[in-house]
């Protein structure tokens, strides 16, 4: 197994299991600096999961997984300074301004430079910086999210689903953001149900990796 | 990994401020959330009240008591709410996974906690103490005690909530794991509101509140992250 110093995360036989059994079949890649690994698969594969499981909020078996040239579980926190994850959930906290929840995210993400003018207009949200999460639109509220995503310029972004709520805009925007994020050295590895086109300029960069959901009658627990 | 020991204990001060600012202007912004205990507390000492009867000697006998488990429930009741909504919109999973210290975000939810639920409860110290006919001569005493208290709270709250976070029916969980931890508490509070009553010197019950607050302080956010990080596997 060559390591080059420009792999960011490398994965042999990761697996996953929920309830003694087995997700998906194991998967192998190797995602380096300036690309994007596209997880696809289909509902309840384990697509959330792996990515849970990569930040240490859930398990993983592995036969190794490397993050720059250092093996987990050591590195495991390592991995977590140096990436940003997109969940589900907001993390927004629907009583407070737009600004608020970025100025508390800004200092726990080492973010120095927040300017929250140049960021709302970054993210379409110009205006709303003093507006509570609750009173935004989901699309909006997901642009809030996706705009801390760059805070503190992690190296591997973690985004999961990161088309859902967007308009067309919303999407070019995420396209934008992934765009910037690999030309300045960064990785990325998302899940989305969404194609990417072949026109966006992303596929060039973009790895894809499919994962099969495992049999039933092998669980190893 | 972190280089300087200065390093750190400015990386800390800044979470530190960012983060209670974050959780003050939370509290502060749900009203229910404040003015319910106040209610709740008020409600205790006019049910006690009326079971007693009009009978001024029972209720002197038995006020202070009333008072301090009045406030010491009124207090639990909002504790649940700690990390409550943390986990719901995802915010918990986001800090653990963000690979930062939990420790100064631990102390600032407390203490948030404490300048707003505490001194909310504060207010409604006075009318607690007309219900109950306490002499205003204790007053005093009873801020005190009551600000002690209810700091010890918050950091018992904060460990035992850290503990009981994902639980279903974890606000029961957590009653039953801090109530018994609270005995102590009450004991030193309740003979410092006696001592104030006779006139006598309070400092000693004040001063051994003190230290088991000083003890919770400075161990219960620890065992918070201990439970937190643990929650979260790795």
């Amino acid at each position: 197994m060559s390591l080059d110093a420009d792999v960011v995360l490398q994965a042999r036989a990761l697996r996953c299991q929920r309830a003694g059994f087995s997700l998906f079949e194991p998967v192998d890649f190797t995602l380096r600096a300036g690309r994007l690994l596209w997880l696809e698969g289909d509902n309840g594969v384990g697509k959330t999961s792996l990515i849970r499981g990569l930040i240490g909020l859930g398990s993983l078996q592995f036969d190794s997984l490397v993050f720059q040239s250092r093996e987990l579980p050591q590195a495991a926190n390592s991995l977590r300074q140096s990436s940003r994850w997109l969940q589900h959930a907001s993390g927004l906290k629907m009583k407070l301004s737009v600004r608020e929840n970025w100025r508390f995210w800004a200092a726990v993400y080492r973010h120095a430079a927040l300017d929250v003018e140049s960021t709302a207009d970054q993210f379409g949200l110009i205006g709303l910086e003093d507006q509570r999460i609750e009173q935004l639109s989901a699309g909006q509220k997901k642009r809030a999210q996706l705009a801390m995503m760059a805070f503190g310029s992690p190296l591997l972004w973690l985004l999961d689903e990161p088309f859902a709520n967007l308009d067309k805009t919303g999407i070019a925007l995420v396209e934008g953001m992934l765009a910037a994020q690999l030309a300045r050295g960064g990785a990325a590895l998302i899940t989305s149900h969404g194609v990417l086109g072949e026109k966006s300029a992303l596929a060039a960069h973009a790895q894809r990796l499919l994962l099969r959901p495992a049999k039933l009658e092998a669980p190893d627990a | 990994m972190r280089s300087a020991p200065e390093g750190l204990f400015s990386r800390w001060c800044t979470l530190l401020l960012a983060a209670l600012r974050y959780e003050l202007a939370l509290r502060l912004r749900n009203h229910a959330a404040l003015l319910y205990p106040m209610a709740f507390a008020v409600l205790v000492a006019i049910l006690v009240g009326l079971a007693l009867g009009p009978n001024p000697e029972k209720l002197a006998l038995i006020a202070p008591a009333t008072l301090m488990l009045a406030l010491l429930l009124a207090n639990f009741l909002s504790l649940e709410q700690l990390f409550v909504s943390d986990v719901e919109d995802g915010s918990l999973d986001a800090i653990a996974a963000s690979g930062q210290e939990w420790v100064p975000l631990l102390y600032a939810k407390a203490l948030a906690f404490w300048l707003t639920q505490g001194l909310a409860l504060l207010l409604a110290l006075p009318i607690l103490m007309l219900l109950l006919q306490l002499p205003a001569t204790i007053a005093p005493a009873l801020c005190m005690v009551f600000m002690l208290l209810s700091l010890a709270l918050s950091f018992l709250g904060l460990m035992a909530s850290a503990l009981t976070v994902r639980l279903r029916a974890g606000a029961m969980l957590l009653m039953l794991l801090v109530l018994p931890q609270a005995v102590p508490l009450l004991i030193f509070a309740l003979g410092a509101i006696q001592a104030a009553g006779l006139g006598s010197g309070i400092a000693s019950p004040l001063l051994y509140l003190a230290s088991i607050t000083l003890l919770l302080v400075v161990f219960a956010p620890l065992a918070a992250k201990g439970a937190l990080s643990q929650d979260v596997g790795d």
